[in-house]
């Protein structure tokens, strides 16, 4: 059961075929036998899962199930979760367990869904290869010596390797997009505001956006429409109307018009994965979609203009994390000075502490107006440049990163050419518009993501387009050898 | 040299609120340490402030009593600094687009006299928790009840002269907050603190001196004393042809002196930038009605109509319109006995005498305003003397019953029956034969203090109770 779809695992409880404790051990059982090989979860919640499952099940039992119940589903250890440790991929918080739920744990518990365990991911989600989690880096199911990407790499890694249907991811500059590419799934970053920001560890806070990550589109919109909706508790969610993001899946291509930036699709970007995103493009028109050239000037501004504001949020952001009050707290520390220096010193990596110098010193007077200031204004003009496309076209396609996963170790002591991976991705977060990967092919054995860019709260409208682009292929069903062994 | 002192306050006001500006927890003062602190407010992982809409309100009403400007659109950002009772790192403030911009205020000074003074502006922020130093074994303990209480930092310009005009500018801010109903000005609990920029410069000159600001000085007094202080240990230093430090200094009410921070407590770089956490705050006119409709009589306002309506002095009108309930009270007596200096003398002098020595307020006063205006209602149709009112006033605070209830009963009422005044005034002329021929010997002058003898003499044989005028009148006629 562990190769359906949550659309089908859903239809499966429903109609009895198996029950969630069944579903449920089955996945925790693939995790023991082959997570070993991925590093994909942090924290495993066994006896909490099959718990949620057996009251899961007594829920189907009785008719009175959502379209989520019983569902194991594995969570981005930057989800608060109630009783159950929070790492954030981090010593800082290597002791830390949340006394509440993240909004959007609440929601899925809300809808009857299995909380199977946390995954891997980068330190406080910095990073695009997983590999500055404190708790080594996962590994790609694809290819263990590769990256799985980040820095939501272990949810990635976890639904490719098929140690869980579905998960949850965040995406702050291509988190949740540039992983799914690098592992073979389908991932959505939704609008800024769509989803509650209440109870995920902040990293940029104008940035970070939460979305789910899973084989399909369809599974995809399962999962949004549990996730999406206002929250009284987060002043920057939106009150947006939310839709049935399943209603529109297999809505007709006919008259679409696809957007392709000339800056996506020209020096940097690999050669058969640039092959590959002009295939699957052909596939959209042949369903009846226009293809658009046309051009994001400002893109070239993007990665500095990011790692200005990204950084200038997280260096304050992170200040809470001084081992006051929890979390890591430095061993007898002689004065006040000294507890902050050394717990901060020693909780985070080098990677959390790259960016809060470069944050720190971006926001610190006689440097505010030339860095922080300029980089916001900076991203107006990129989000405008985003509007001027939309006036042509209805969404924009290109690449989701520059090529397939690279080998572990490859960049992580090149800090710039890390950056670098997240060229096609970051704009999209400045813009506060919604994104997502789809498989769209392989180079050499490694998966290829399609990116699709939208309107703001057009998410349905991406899911759509996902949607019948995997009707017609079979990129997303493809599954790594790795991940056959296992039971079941 | 002739010094002139250039003092601009800061003041910090604790709003009303019931809860925390971002948080829902409880502002109640004197709770349990840290039982009052939410998952917010303890800076918890993942942890949103969501902004109270009250303490825009109430900073809106603030703004309209000064009739300063509102901002449509005011901004919160990022304070940052590291201290253990600050959780989140940074505290959440207003910089440069502050809630309330620029106005002014009168302050009345005890001769009368009043000066306007300018507010620079008024921005919303959160509290930080408190560091408790005792009790700890050399550790120190974090409170965070306090920490996202609301305030609402209210910086004058540097318009005021003397201490005497700051301890009248925080008085008048004080009963401005207070009939706004924004604060409850409490501030032996810290609802009002203040810090004190002070510098010095010839009189005459125009340019300012170098100034020091002196931290949380949280009593009026203490306001007045750190002034004197730092007056003359600036003087010292001018005056010996030294500089003053650009500084932050602390008054030490024990010791009364100010000294200066450690540079390390004070030089910050705040990094602010805009709080991405919440919206900017966007409201319209039609709220800003809304409000002003909803403000009570503003103290300057209720001290013109005291003058106006009532005959008032400017310094009468401005002790009894210090408070709403003062005022409540006076307006109520007035009323009551329909004589409104009488009133006003009666609710200044005996009534707040007596509260003063009892320590008590206008609140928890045992005689109602009514029962004071029936006792001062005896006065005017001549029932009882202003003096035996003295003594059925005394009787009324302590619970004795009502003004009319003690006359009574004890007999007090006064003689206005002319016969029987018409005796003693003859008994006391008789029995001073010799005070009555120097009275006819004498010139205008002496004969005043005579007539005040024989006056005394017959209040005494009355036992107080004949009626003063009456018995003037008599002695008059009989003495001619």
């Amino acid at each position: 059961m562990h190769t359906k779809s949550v659309a089908q695992l859903a239809k499966g409880l429903r109609e009895r075929q198996f029950s969630s404790a069944e579903l449920t051990r089955a996945y925790l059982d693939r995790i023991t036998t082959l997570d070993t090989q991925y590093n994909s979860f942090i924290t495993v919640n066994e006896a909490a899962a099959l718990e949620a499952a057996e009251a899961a099940d007594r829920s189907l039992a009785v008719g009175n199930a959502n379209a989520l119940t019983g569902i194991p589903i594995a969570h981005k250890d930057i989800f608060c979760t109630e009783g159950v440790r929070t790492s954030c991929g981090s010593r800082m918080l290597e002791n830390f367990i949340p006394p509440y739920d993240a909004t959007v744990i609440e929601r899925f518990k809300a809808a009857g869904a299995v909380l199977l365990g946390k995954t891997n991911m980068d330190e406080f989600a910095m990073g695009s290869s997983n590999e500055s989690s404190f708790y080594g880096p996962a590994r790609n199911p694809w290819n263990t010596d590769l990256v799985p990407g980040g820095s939501s790499g272990g949810s990635a890694a976890a639904v490719a390797g098929l140690l869980a249907p579905a998960a949850t991811g965040t995406d702050t500059g291509g988190s949740i997009r540039q992983p799914a590419a690098f592992c073979g799934i389908t991932g959505l970053k939704p609008t800024y505001g769509r989803v509650s920001r209440l109870g995920i560890v902040a990293f940029a806070s104008s940035l970070d956006q939460a979305g789910p990550m899973a084989h399909s589109a369809e599974d995809c919109a399962l999962l949004l429409n549990i996730m999406a909706g206002h929250d009284p508790l987060d002043s920057t969610s939106s009150t947006v109307a939310t839709q049935d993001y399943c209603a529109t899946l297999d809505d007709s291509l006919e008259g679409l018009r696809i957007g392709l930036p000339a800056e996506y699709f020209g020096e940097g970007l690999d050669v058969t994965t640039g092959e590959c995103i002009n295939n699957a493009l052909k596939e959209l028109e042949a369903q009846g979609a226009t293809l658009v050239e046309l051009s994001l000037p400002h893109s070239a501004l993007t990665i500095p203009t990011y790692y200005i504001i990204a950084p200038a949020e997280a260096s304050t952001n992170l200040s809470r994390f001084d081992g006051v009050r929890y979390g890591y707290r430095c061993e007898n520390p002689a004065d006040l000075h000294d507890l902050y220096s050394r717990t901060r010193q020693e909780g985070f990596g080098e990677e959390v502490k790259r960016r809060i110098l470069v944050g720190t010193y971006a926001l610190s007077a006689g440097y505010y107006d030339a860095y922080y200031k300029k980089a916001q204004q900076i991203r107006r003009l990129i989000k405008q440049d985003f509007m001027d496309c939309f006036e042509q076209v209805d969404i924009i396609a290109g690449p989701t990163a520059p090529g397939p996963a690279f080998a572990l170790g490859a960049k992580s002591n090149d800090p710039i050419s890390m950056y670098l991976e997240d060229v096609y991705t970051l704009a999209v977060n400045l813009a506060g518009l919604p994104g997502m990967s789809l498989p769209a092919g392989f180079v050499e054995g490694k998966p290829v993501g399609l990116q699709l860019i939208g309107r703001h709260f057009d998410e349905a409208r991406l899911l759509n387009v996902a949607h019948r682009f995997q009707q017609a292929t079979d990129w997303h069903l493809s599954t790594p050898d790795s991940a056959k062994g296992g039971s079941l | 040299m002739q010094w002139e002192t250039i003092i601009g306050l800061e003041v910090h006001l604790q709003l009303a609120t019931k809860s925390k500006i971002f948080s829902g927890s409880s502002t109640t003062f004197g709770a349990e340490p840290n039982t009052q602190a939410s998952a917010v407010d303890l800076a918890m992982p993942g942890m949103l402030p969501v902004l109270n809409e009250q303490a825009v309100r109430y900073a809106v009403k603030f703004g309209l009593g000064i009739g300063a400007q509102i901002s449509k659109r005011s901004v919160f950002d990022r304070k940052n600094y590291f201290y253990p009772d600050l959780p989140k790192g940074y505290q959440i403030s207003q910089f440069d687009a502050p809630i309330v911009g620029k106005g002014s205020f009168e302050i009345l000074m005890e001769d009368g006299s009043s000066r306007t003074i300018g507010i620079t502006r008024a921005h919303l922020e959160e509290d930080a928790g408190k560091s408790l130093h005792e009790d700890f074994n050399d550790h120190t303990g974090i409170d965070l009840n306090r920490a996202g209480t609301p305030l609402l930092e209210i910086v004058s310009e540097p318009d005021i002269r003397s201490a005497a005009e700051a301890v009248a500018y925080l008085k008048a801010l004080h009963s401005l907050v207070t009939y706004l109903g924004i604060s409850d000005g409490n501030m032996a609990e810290g609802s009002m603190r203040c810090d004190v920029n002070i510098s010095l410069r010839p009189i005459g000159s125009k340019t300012l001196g170098t100034r020091a600001e002196i931290k949380n000085v949280n009593s009026f007094r203490f306001v007045e004393k750190a002034i004197h202080h730092e007056f003359q240990r600036q003087a010292d230093i001018l005056e010996d042809g030294g500089k003053i430090t650009q500084e932050t200094r602390l008054y030490d009410a024990d010791r009364d002196e100010t000294r200066s921070m450690r540079s390390k407590e004070v030089a910050n770089d705040y990094r602010y930038f805009p709080e991405p956490d919440l919206l900017p705050v966007v409201i319209d006119d039609i709220y800003i009605e809304s409000i002003r409709e909803s403000l009570p009589e503003l103290p300057v306002e209720k001290r013109s109509r005291f003058t106006a309506q009532y005959g008032l002095g400017p310094y009468d009108a401005n002790v009894l319109s210090d408070s709403r309930p003062l005022a409540d009270y006076f307006e109520t007596v007035a009323g009551e006995c329909g004589d409104a200096k009488i009133a006003a003398n009666w609710v200044q002098v005996e009534l707040l005498g007596q509260l003063n020595r009892a320590g008590s307020a206008i609140e928890k006063c045992p005689v109602s305003a009514t029962a004071l205006g029936a006792l001062i209602s005896r006065i005017l149709d001549k029932t009882i003397s202003g003096k035996m009112a003295k003594q059925v006033f005394e009787s009324m605070w302590n619970g004795e019953g009502a003004a009319d209830d003690i006359i009574e009963a004890r007999g007090l009422l006064q003689v206005s029956d002319t016969a029987a005044i018409d005796a003693i005034v003859d008994d006391v002329l008789s029995a001073s034969a010799a005070q009555v021929q120097q009275y006819l010997d004498s010139d205008e002058a002496k004969r005043k203090k005579l007539v005040g003898f024989f006056v005394g003499q017959v209040m005494k044989l009355s036992k107080g109770q004949a009626n003063p005028q009456m018995v003037n009148e008599l002695l008059a006629k009989k003495l001619a």
